[in-house]
């Protein structure tokens, strides 16, 4: 006697329950709050904030706690809601070289107006395991000094002075910004669509394609032109009202990456450019996103298109970790049906086979 | 904090919209993928996306709904699917194929022969019938543009020199109003011969892939094959354990760890129907009961 | 000058009107040459009928470029209407029209003047709805293709009378086309690229 199995509507209430306490943990522990997130694992929330395409440092730090610090899930939680937000518009463009900068450092030059910050950084610290931070010990104030007053021009607008770098494509007023989550993606795509997808891809992915194109696999000489990192402006021009409202500011960390000169007969030789932006201080990202960027311009640059990181249908179509996280995890959902219908193939071959090669069929359940 | 507010069936009505307008160009052109601004859902992509954003954007209050998974009302993504309905858009629930309105469905199509009036809305994850064959979405959509489908033919020849048959038994390509090559999503080839003339509205949704297709109702489906190597169902050849039918596409349960099996219809509800008109299989047991996991 | 207050009013329930809309038209174009009717209410300026305001509020945005013929652009209320109710933007050229609006059927464009879409793209191609003067009487059409158990018979009277002859150019272009929508007052009918005239005409 068989009973068909039933209860999948109990069962999920009842993983859902036993999820939520899992989340808890311990609950002699203190609970997290979002705060503690936001301050604490800022860099996490920034990380949620910039693949999850949404500036709000309360909602990726729920995020965060509800996904149990996991970050992939956490930005897919924040992308989830972003889809529901009504979109009203785009802001005006950004100055990053207006940027208050807390972090701002150039590989190509020693010195540079405004200097070289090294700010909040992990580059010089020796990675060893700190006792005293598990006991919770407060760190020494930051020190402190005048802050300059002096402006802090973009290392790439330094060198388009003489003309030695690319000039950034003017901007269009009446062309406006693509936006790949209200328009179907259809290749080739502009390299607007490019850098919206290279911004919410997933920074592992980001970090092993630009790593391979160090390695040669579209190698393009790159240089750290400047990656920094502050508050900048935000401002949302406003049609009632016929001029741009400020909106407030946000953090931002920028990456310019100096390339492989090209040019023609036609044109003088000069550097390339690739480009990373992100929210929060996202470095790692940024100067993957660069890297990519820049990879990407192959076919727009005349050159070979050889290696994954410049094959931009490959790139974004597997770039965005919220689809990549779902295709590979729904192999957990059943498959029985076609399983089934594989099997019985599957079975009809061997059995062909074995006649065939005359041998006694595999031992196999009578059909 | 900005609390989430939503709408009915979920969706904003710019994203039904823009949604809509896709579901009348796929109906206008049977078989044709239709790009669209597929948008993050409040479920994994590739658990059914593209599915429920077609289903949000046709449904109505006076719609019946009936979500299966392989079949089956029951599965825990078919419970979880229907309960985002519940919620979102109260609307009426059934596990009756003849009762429902619009089917929400993941690999199979039901056995109970479907109506005019009735919306069959597949979950689908790689609409591209030629992407295994090439990767590539410029290609593909080349190959769509000239009805240049001697790749696909070539494979299923190759199958055939291989294996001696087509060795393709699930996301069996189709041919529709003798002008596109579809995927029919990964149902079992058994499944195939229902989407032909069909009298229901059948849709396609792939939210990862960002495209929706359709078969309107009436429409020529052909299975491709082989004037030598004709297209045939596969269907175990058992009466389903429960219910006795021979005509309906069996799930296959492992019993024991020494070769013992059986094998039960995969559509729960056309199984309970015969049950309930009588028909036995050699395992029935009545009256049903409940068997909860924790 | 009309105000915004003057103007006719969109739908009661945005949400549930447009749903049930939309289901009329899905049907209409699944079931070539059956009459769908269109029941919930909107205020139509003059030149629409209410089948043609309740698709206008259902599918225009401004994502979708809308283009009006000398019916509807006879006086400015059709355009100011759409403008504020769905934010479409109204065109000029025909060629780069998501959707048209004939209130003047007797002096359509050619067809070759809207979008066909491409090969590639099909569905980047115009729907032009249509106004016609009856879609219970009249000359008696059978049709058929997808969507038509066999064939499926319509009594109409369109102008302009030789629209299936027109539409001929569906048959040639596929998978590029023009979809068609034809309304009278509340009832509607879909004329979908792949139907085919089988007798009368």
């Amino acid at each position: 006697m068989y009973v068909a199995v039933k209860g999948g509507e109990r069962a999920i209430e009842n993983a859902h329950r036993l999820l939520a306490h899992e989340r808890r943990g311990d609950r002699d522990i203190p609970e997290l709050s979002l705060a503690q997130i936001s301050e604490q694992l800022s860099l996490g929330v920034d990380r949620v904030m910039t693949e999850g395409s949404l500036y709000d440092r309360e909602l990726a730090a729920l995020a965060i706690k509800q996904a149990r610090g996991d970050l992939i899930e956490a930005i897919f939680l924040v992308r989830a809601f972003r889809a529901t937000l009504p979109r009203f518009g785009a802001t005006e463009p950004v100055d990053t070289g207006a940027m208050q900068v807390r972090r701002r450092i150039s590989s190509t030059f020693k010195d540079i107006p405004g200097g070289q910050v090294l700010g909040p950084t992990f580059d010089y610290t020796h990675r060893l395991l700190d006792p005293q931070l598990a006991d919770g010990a407060a760190p020494d104030a930051p020190a402190t000094g005048e802050a300059s007053t002096g402006a802090t021009p973009r290392v790439t607008d330094i060198l388009g002075r003489d003309g030695l770098i690319e000039p950034s494509p003017p901007a269009e007023a009446d062309v406006p910004v693509g936006d790949l989550t209200r328009e179907p993606l259809s290749f080739p795509a502009d390299r607007d669509l490019r850098l919206q997808n290279l911004a919410r891809a997933d920074e592992g992915f980001l970090l092993a394609l630009g790593y391979s194109s160090q390695r040669g696999y579209g190698r393009n000489h790159p240089f750290a032109g400047e990656i920094r990192f502050g508050e900048v402006e935000v401002e949302f021009m406003a049609e009632d009202a016929g001029f741009a409202v400020p909106l407030g500011s946000v953090a931002l960390t920028e990456c310019q990456m100096v390339n492989q000169f090209k040019g023609s007969a036609t044109q003088a030789p000069c550097f390339t450019r690739g480009y990373g932006l992100a929210f929060g201080q996202s470095e790692r990202k940024t100067m993957s996103m660069a890297l990519v960027d820049r990879t990407l311009r192959a076919r727009e640059l005349g050159e070979e298109v050889i290696a994954p990181a410049q094959d931009e249908e490959f790139v974004m179509s597997h770039s965005d970790n919220v689809q990549a996280t779902g295709f590979v995890e729904h192999l957990k959902l059943p498959h029985y049906v076609d399983f089934q219908s594989e099997l019985g193939l599957l079975r009809k071959l061997r059995k062909e086979f074995a006649v065939a090669n005359e041998a006694p069929p595999m031992q196999e359940a009578a059909e | 904090m900005n609390a989430p507010a939503y709408n009915f069936a979920y969706l904003d009505e710019q994203t039904k919209r823009m949604i809509r307008r896709a579901i009348l160009k796929a109906i206008a052109i049977p078989g044709y993928q239709v790009p669209f601004a597929s948008r993050e859902m409040p479920m994994p992509y590739g658990w059914g996306t593209g599915g429920v954003q077609v289903t949000a954007a046709i449904l109505g209050p006076d719609d019946v709904l009936k979500v299966i998974d392989q079949g089956s009302d029951d599965t825990t993504n078919a419970i979880s699917i229907r309960k985002f309905f519940g919620k979102t858009a109260g609307v009426a629930t059934t596990t009756s194929t003849t009762d429902a309105t619009v089917i929400q469905t993941r690999h199979r199509i039901p056995e109970a022969p479907l109506h005019a009036g009735q919306v069959l809305v597949y979950q689908v994850p790689i609409p591209e019938p030629l992407r295994f064959l090439e990767p590539r979405e410029t290609e593909t959509r080349r190959m769509h543009a000239l009805g240049e489908y001697g790749l696909m033919h070539v494979k299923l020849y190759e199958d055939i020199a291989r294996f001696g048959h087509i060795a393709t038994s699930y996301a069996y390509p189709v041919k529709v109003n003798a002008r596109y090559v579809m995927d029919p999503s990964p149902t079992p080839k058994f499944d195939n011969p229902k989407m032909d003339n069909c009298p229901a509205l059948q849709l396609f949704g792939a939210g990862r892939e960002k495209r929706i297709y359709a078969i309107p109702p009436h429409t020529d489906v052909v299975s491709l094959d082989f004037e030598d190597h004709p297209f045939t169902r596969y269907r175990f050849d058992a009466p389903c354990a429960l219910c006795g039918a021979g005509d309906s596409y069996l799930d296959e349960i492992v019993t024991d760890d020494k070769g013992g099996r059986m094998f039960v219809c995969s559509d729960t509800d056309y199984c309970e129907q015969r049950q309930q008109a009588g028909h036995r299989g050699s395992e029935s047991a009545a009256p049903h009961k409940e068997r909860a996991h924790v | 000058m009309t105000t915004v207050a003057e103007l006719p009013a969109g739908f009661a329930d945005k949400v549930l009107s447009a749903q049930s809309t939309f289901r009329s038209v899905m049907d209409a174009m699944a079931r070539p040459g059956s009459v769908q009717r269109i029941v919930s209410a909107a205020g139509t300026p003059s030149a629409m009928m209410r089948g043609t305001a309740a698709i206008a509020l259902t599918l225009f945005d401004h994502d979708t470029p809308v283009w009006l013929d000398g019916g509807m652009s006879a006086t400015p209320e059709v355009a100011k209407w759409l403008k504020f109710h769905t934010s479409a933007p109204v065109v000029s050229d025909s060629s780069i029209a998501s959707f048209a609006l004939a209130g003047d059927p007797e002096n359509l464009l050619s067809l070759d003047r809207f979008a066909f879409g491409s090969n590639e793209y099909p569905d980047r191609s115009t729907t032009l709805i249509l106004q016609v003067e009856s879609l219970t009487d009249g000359p008696f059409v059978e049709l058929q293709g997808p969507g038509i158990n066999g064939t499926a018979a319509l009594r109409a009277s369109i102008q302009p009378q030789d629209l299936f002859e027109r539409l001929a150019i569906n048959a040639a272009l596929f998978p590029r086309g023009i979809d068609v929508v034809l309304v009278h007052d509340d009832a509607i009918v879909a004329i979908p690229r792949t139907t085919r005239l089988a007798r009368g005409g």
